[in-house]
């Protein structure tokens, strides 16, 4: 590194970090590597929980390690040491050469796309206050503040309270000529109310402030209102504990974007990896229903759909300056109007797919994982046009209006899914008719995506997303935010995932 | 540097009045990942795991670390953990800290190297298997990890506890050209060369061969088989649910108006859902290491012997996952958490082709995919087939039928099994979370609704 950036913290600046990079590129080149690229990288997790406020559990992990990526005619080879020495570094690449030539002997091989080199770069994502800067007093007490603040209503039995925080600081350099230094913090705050049926039994309902990329400052309200949204909860929870069960049958279902981020992430999201697509996810996370070839032409939801994939909106959990293989952020086009016409990849899948060039999702949770091609922040579009989510609900005679994520689950080929949600309001006429119990819905992803018959204008826009999504094998976890507008289905199935038979 | 001896440099920062756990994991891996005939993943892992705990009084800070540290490293790391734990609030867990010491003489290696010999010979194996399917067009798609972990635990009150493990794991599927139909199989035990990548590929084989013709499948209820892999999958998260804490808190299927539903019949049917450390071919940790705070295991218990537990006996939920605060509230033994799970019903268990040759009309489910909590209070999961369900009629599998979903709590199901067979060794499909020595046996369950 040439200069310390202000930004990036100063213990990641001051390890040996162009030294360790040096004897790890050049063994792997001395070895027989046609390329190599090195990721040194300092990952900090917190997480605080208390149930009842009282604490029931925290952990505070700094992952340390180098991880070298070879590339040896074709074959790819990963080694990775916790010892951060040029001595380490060195046996990294060793591994990852020797990993190579084992990989060799059981078939073939996908070379990587070309990729110009990125130079020297530094990139962080926004953050003001640095979460783990805060002292743990300061996190048990807003928590403690959050659940006392809850506990007191008569309709809450128990509060569970939650903060995760992370910080990323990634050193990656490669035989290409590229050194890139970034950092990325993220927080997500989580706090759920259980309440007591008179009839037994009890109900849950969670707050639906979205992970993001920023720092502590989220939790004092920037980005989301949390003293609304608690505020709230009770109220939700006690239309929950009051629900009648759903009535199976087909519905017209108004998704507020705190739910339909996690459809988008399962139907749009996943099945648009080019690696699911080419057969490579098979084993384990699975494939895709779309093939390589229906890039341009499949229709994959009606005219109101475009969809849009970025690794650079602000806060965005997936966005980042480059990505592990030294490919910078890009914005993009998944579906337009529509119509299929883009996919992710990463340097291996974007060759395969004869495309020019990656659009830069490769990404590993650590220097303990390979780089594999993970998802970037992947959005569905409002409709300047479009309503406001009261005129959206005025619109539907009988339907379900669904906020906050829940359940999900979707097969491997990314088709047939149900989801459920923190609460259903049953809409009659226009008007929101109390919530509904046990309200799943079924559907497949392109008979859904066809039934989109509504879009929000950006007055009903909200950015939501995950931060713990795992793929691959080892599987590795993700983070990444979906933005939506609420959002009109019709003629969904919807079946009472606790009771139902189904037809 | 052994991991015994860097958790005696790690005691050895200590400078509190209070007390201080390390827990040291070695880990060295390697593995391979392949998809039609080209290897997509090798890689070969080296890394050691730092957890210290300090505690003051009834209150815990806990500080873990990835990687290399020096002698000054070590330092902030245990003053770091000694700080929070002087301002934590006390953990309603605190029990006295455990003092056991046991002669450690399958130390480790100075510098284990991780067993990449291993991948050289499956990758060989699969090579050779690939050339058995060339004429099929199938491909094979899969996964395999030799690993070895060496955990050591002690503590300033005397407690000086490692353990060894290896394991390998298998994960492979078979698929017909063209996106056509998929089998999977999993095998998890202490070598990659023992779990038989080449006859799993045939079996696998032959169950495609048997599921050429594809038949219509209504939605409604149907008589269902679920392979030993299935079950893993619904009774691993029956585990994972069975925090006695999570119960007596009001927080879970476990929970009962006036406490908890232990000594409830689940079953009429003699099942037995059990862990032990001794269990031959599922060795695991005979002793309880909990790396951090949380609901299913308490810091102060770490060290703690772990003896054979039955959770489930003869068809009665009999135990809960405790922590010695749990145990103690609730006048119950203290049964920790163990890291594998056996399933069984007495002698006389059918194997799986056996239960198919005894149907009149079920349908074999091979694998369960994406299984999700619908609802923690009932453990209701949703989930899909994937990679075959094939329909049995009169004692013949008749060909293939469609992948559904089901919802289904493992808790209710249980009363509703008709048959229990035999116990073999299997993996979970979604086995990343979860523990993977397990055995269980194929059941069949005569009413579940598939949609």
């Amino acid at each position: 590194m040439t200069a310390v950036d202000p930004v990036i913290e100063a213990r990641f600046q001051a390890l040996p970090l162009r030294d360790l990079a040096d004897a790890a590129l050049h063994t792997a080149l001395k070895l027989g590597a046609d390329e190599a690229a090195v990721r040194i990288e300092r990952i900090r997790t917190a997480h605080t929980v208390l149930y009842d406020a009282r604490p029931r559990g925290s952990d505070d992990l700094v992952d340390l390690a180098l991880g070298v990526q070879v590339s040896c005619r074709g074959t790819a080879g990963f080694g990775s040491v916790a010892e951060l020495t040029t001595a380490g570094a060195a046996r990294a690449a060793e591994y990852a050469v020797a990993m190579a030539g084992a990989g060799s002997r059981a078939g073939s091989a996908f070379p990587p796309a070309d990729e110009r080199p990125a130079g020297h770069a530094v990139w962080s994502s926004p953050c003001e206050r640095d979460p783990f800067a805060v002292p743990a007093a300061e996190v048990v007490g807003l928590l403690d503040t959050w659940s006392t603040r809850l506990l007191a209503h008569p309709v809450v039995a128990h509060v569970m309270a939650k903060v995760t925080v992370a910080r990323e600081n990634k050193y990656y350099a490669d035989t290409n000529g590229s050194s890139i230094v970034q950092q990325r913090t993220r927080i997500h705050p989580q706090v759920v109310a259980v309440g007591e049926r008179s009839s037994g039994g009890a109900a849950s309902m969670r707050t639906v402030g979205p992970p993001t990329a920023r720092g502590w400052e989220y939790v004092c309200g920037q980005g989301w209102d949390w003293n609304a949204e608690l505020a709230g909860l009770p109220e939700l929870l006690a239309g929950k504990l009051a629900a009648r069960p759903v009535q199976p049958g087909s519905y017209d279902l108004v998704l507020a974007p705190s739910h339909l981020w996690l459809t988008i992430h399962e139907s749009v999201g996943h099945a648009t990896e080019m690696d699911r697509m080419l057969g490579s996810e098979t084993s384990y996370a699975g494939g895709s229903f779309v093939r390589p070839g229906d890039v341009g032409s499949l229709l994959y939801g009606s005219a109101l759909m475009t969809v849009t994939a970025d690794r650079t909106s602000a806060y965005g959990l997936a966005s980042a300056g480059y990505d592990d293989e030294g490919v910078a952020a890009q914005d993009w086009t998944l579906v337009d109007r529509g119509v299929l016409v883009g996919a992710q990849t990463d340097r291996r899948t974007a060759a395969r797919a004869r495309a020019d060039r990656s659009t830069g999702c490769a990404y590993a949770e650590s220097a303990r994982h390979e780089a594999i091609s993970r998802m970037p922040n992947v959005s569905l579009q409002p409709d300047p046009a479009g309503p406001d989510e009261t005129a959206l609900i005025a619109g539907v005679e009988n339907g379900l209006y669904l906020t906050g994520s829940d359940s999900w689950s979707i097969d491997s080929q990314r088709r047939s899914f149900q989801f459920t949600a923190q609460a259903c309001h049953l809409i009659r006429n226009g008007r929101l008719a109390g919530q509904v119990d046990g309200a799943a819905y079924q559907s497949d992803t392109l008979t859904f995506w066809r039934s989109l018959v509504a879009v929000g204008n950006s007055s009903t826009y909200g950015t939501f997303g995950a931060d713990l999504c795992g793929k691959g094998q080892p599987v590795q976890a993700a983070a990444v935010s979906h933005g939506a507008p609420a959002a009109v289905f019709t003629g969904v199935r919807v079946v009472d995932a606790e009771r139902d038979v189904p037809r | 540097m052994t991991p015994a001896e860097l958790a005696e440099r790690a005691l050895a920062q200590h400078t509190g009045t209070g007390d201080l756990i390390v827990v040291i994991d070695r880990t060295v891996a390697a593995h391979l990942r392949w998809a039609a005939g080209a290897v997509t993943a090798a890689g070969a892992v080296d890394d050691t795991r730092i957890s210290v705990m300090a505690v003051h009084g009834r209150s815990v800070g806990a500080l873990s670390h990835v990687g290399a540290l020096d002698d000054e490293e070590l330092h902030d790391l245990v003053a770091g953990a000694e700080r929070i734990a002087h301002h934590a609030p006390a953990d309603p867990s605190a029990e006295p800290l455990l003092t056991a010491q046991e002669e450690v003489d399958d130390a480790p290696a100075d510098h284990p190297e991780p067993p990449t010999a291993a991948i050289r010979s499956i990758a060989d194996e699969l090579a050779e298997s690939a050339r058995l399917l060339t004429a099929t067009r199938r491909a094979s798609f899969g996964y395999a990890q030799q690993r070895v972990r060496t955990t050591s635990v002690a503590s300033t009150a005397g407690l000086r506890r490692a353990h060894v493990s290896t394991s390998a794991l298998l994960d492979l599927s078979l698929r017909e050209p063209d996106g056509g139909a998929g089998s999977w199989t999993g095998a998890a035990g202490p070598d990659l060369a023992g779990l038989g990548l080449r006859e799993r590929q045939e079996t696998l084989g032959h169950r495609l061969d048997s599921a050429r013709r594809v038949v219509g499948l209504p939605p409604g209820r149907h008589e269902l088989i679920l392979a030993p892999s299935c079950v893993a999958d619904l009774m691993v998260r029956l585990y994972l649910a069975a925090g006695a804490q999570d119960a007596l808190d009001g927080n879970s299927v476990f929970a009962a108006t006036d406490g908890t539903r232990l000594g409830e019949r689940l079953s009429e049917l003699p099942i037995t859902v059990r862990s032990n450390p001794e269990e031959p071919g599922l060795l695991c940790r005979p002793f309880t290491v909990v790396r951090s705070p949380g609901s299913l295991g308490s810091v102060f218990d770490t060290g703690a012997p772990l003896a054979p537990t039955r959770w489930i006996d003869r068809g009665v939920l009999s135990a809960l996952v405790q922590t010695r605060h749990s145990a103690r509230v609730s006048r119950r033994p203290l049964t920790p958490w163990i890291g594998n799970l056996v399933m069984e019903a007495g002698p006389g268990g059918r194997n799986l082709d056996e239960m198919v040759r005894g149907s009149t009309r079920a349908l074999l489910v091979t694998s369960l995919w994406y299984l999700r909590e619908v609802n923690p209070m009932t453990l209701t999961l949703t989930g899909v087939t994937r990679d075959g369900v094939y329909l049995v009629e009169d004692g013949q599998v008749v060909g293939a039928v469609r992948d559904f979903r089901i919802n289904e709590s493992p808790v209710a199901l249980m009363s509703r099994i008709t048959e229990v067979g035999l116990t073999t060794p299997t993996l979970p499909r979604e086995w990343t979370d979860v523990p993977t020595r397990v055995a269980m046996p194929a059941v069949r369950v005569p009413d579940v609704a598939v949609s």
